[in-house]
């Protein structure tokens, strides 16, 4: 199947097709970073620019080799250090990269639909690397081609999503991507982090650990983002990690079979308990390696191909 | 729709072509000592793989066969109305010092052989690199020249050759096929 937008923004705009095409993509990316010489010139010539309005090592990290090991020039803009801390306007910082003739923008920014603002704006490709509690699309690519890799089927699969739901775009990209696929999705929180009205989007709602861990294929464990929280929605991390944070003890109730996922950075001993995370249900690093498979994908997709 | 203008080859005549290749491949490398195959999807596969069961028939020993997908080699992505699908390259042997022969189906401008040499010189640095080919249509756009061919065919450039094979086409011959009248 061919690969006809212009923008990868959201999982909600994406259905099954375009998933499997970008999984498959990237399943024969994966064979680059085992090779001796890490470059293949598909996109040589281009040029990507990483526009990002947030800290990010991993992403920004991730896209950067991608778009590298594909031939691709690669440049690099934070907030901090550019005109953005001088003042200027987020379009008027877009239309200066423009005049730049980049081939894609990838963007990470505080506020949701930032990304699509810019598609608006922009001629080139925009990839949406995380866009405030919205979405954040390559993540939840690169999960469900970790589930896929293990688990050799996505179909009929049951995922359930752990932790701070309300500020997590890492889970609303999931719920959409793992639902178009055929996935069973239950989210499980404390009350307050959990959004109302969740339900909407197909899922269901748990909100006792105990009762969500011992039925599932998939455990997705999210990062306390005590960063975007604004008022106290947790009474203290040690409550928060002692009913909520995964163990070995509680992890006894779970199948043998089962995969721990997180999208990190990882809360050592908040969400994860060190030997969980570092044990052998864990899919962690597979996450990682698959990361740099994803956007791969998505970059070749985006620039490649089409009719000019 | 094309219109099938001519057939040029039949089962016996593919399965003749393979046979005269495999031993013209073992008087050339003077053995299959530190031969290896790799065919360019995805019929180039298939043949190289025949190519590799005829050796053994004749040496007692297949040479390893490897799978090139030369998708992110080309050098036309920009020209195509449709974007060509990546599929993996499978290379489970080191090229390293080997005499490796290259299978594809049709040879045509020799893009496709260039961007083979390419992706294959980015895996290791093979002693030497042959090419072998079921049809040789001519119109070459690049100075490439096939080791080993099937069949010449002169064919105009408004023609195609069509390479059928079981494995992928559920039937076995070479066709020149013309586009309808205007």
């Amino acid at each position: 199947m061919g690969w006809k937008r212009k923008d990868l923004l959201t999982m909600q705009e994406l259905d099954a097709g375009e998933i499997r095409t970008i999984l498959d993509t990237a399943e024969s990316m994966k064979e680059i970073a085992t090779r001796e010489i890490k470059k293949v010139p598909a996109l040589r010539g281009k040029t990507i620019v990483n526009l990002f309005y947030e800290p990010s090592t991993r992403t920004r990290t991730s896209f950067e080799i991608a778009g590298k090991w594909l031939s691709a020039d690669v440049v690099n803009f934070s907030a901090s250090g550019s005109s953005v801390s001088k003042g200027e306007s987020l379009l008027d910082t877009a239309k200066n990269i423009e005049a730049m003739s980049p081939d894609v923008v990838v963007v990470r920014h505080s506020s949701s639909g930032t990304p699509q603002l810019l598609a608006e704006a922009l001629r080139c490709a925009v990839v949406n690397a995380g866009d405030g509690a919205h979405e954040h699309p390559t993540q939840a690519l690169l999960d469900l081609l970790t589930i896929r890799e293990k688990k050799a089927h996505l179909e009929g699969l049951h995922v359930v999503i752990i932790g701070d739901i309300a500020h997590s775009r890492v889970a609303r990209s999931n719920i959409h991507g793992m639902r178009k696929v055929g996935m069973t999705v239950t989210v499980a929180g404390p009350p307050t982090l959990i959004p109302p009205y969740v339900q909407e989007l197909g899922v269901k709602v748990s909100h006792r650990l105990e009762d969500v861990i011992a039925d599932v294929d998939v455990i997705m464990m999210l990062r306390l983002q005590q960063e975007r929280m604004t008022a106290g929605l947790i009474p203290s991390l040690r409550e928060y990690s002692r009913l909520w944070g995964l163990t070995l003890d509680k992890l006894a109730a779970a199948r043998p079979d089962v995969l721990i996922m997180h999208p990190g950075p990882v809360n050592r001993g908040i969400e994860l308990a060190p030997d969980v995370a570092d044990g052998p249900y864990s899919v962690i690093l597979d996450q990682v390696t698959n990361g740099m498979a994803v956007r791969m994908a998505v970059l070749y997709l985006l620039t490649g191909g089409k009719a000019q | 729709m094309t219109r099938e203008k001519a057939q040029v080859l039949d089962e016996q005549g593919i399965d003749r072509a393979l046979t005269r290749i495999a031993h013209e491949i073992l008087e050339k490398t003077q053995g299959a000592q530190g031969l290896s195959l790799v065919g360019i999807r995805t019929r180039g596969v298939s043949l190289a793989r025949r190519i590799a069961d005829k050796i053994r028939a004749i040496e007692g020993e297949a040479p390893p066969v490897g799978v090139l997908d030369i998708t992110l080699y080309r050098d036309d992505l920009g020209l195509l109305a449709e974007q060509p699908t990546v599929k993996a390259t499978e290379i489970p042997f080191a090229i390293k010092g080997k005499t490796v022969v290259l299978v594809d189906d049709v040879l045509f401008t020799g893009r496709t052989i260039r961007a083979a040499l390419d992706a294959l010189i980015d895996l290791g640095r093979p002693r030497m690199i042959q090419l072998a080919v079921l049809v040789d249509r001519g119109h070459r756009e690049l100075p490439i020249r096939p080791d080993y061919v099937g069949k010449n065919l002169p064919t105009s450039r408004r023609e195609a050759v069509a390479v059928l094979l079981k494995e992928h086409d559920g039937e076995e011959r070479v066709v020149i096929q013309e586009p309808p009248e205007e």
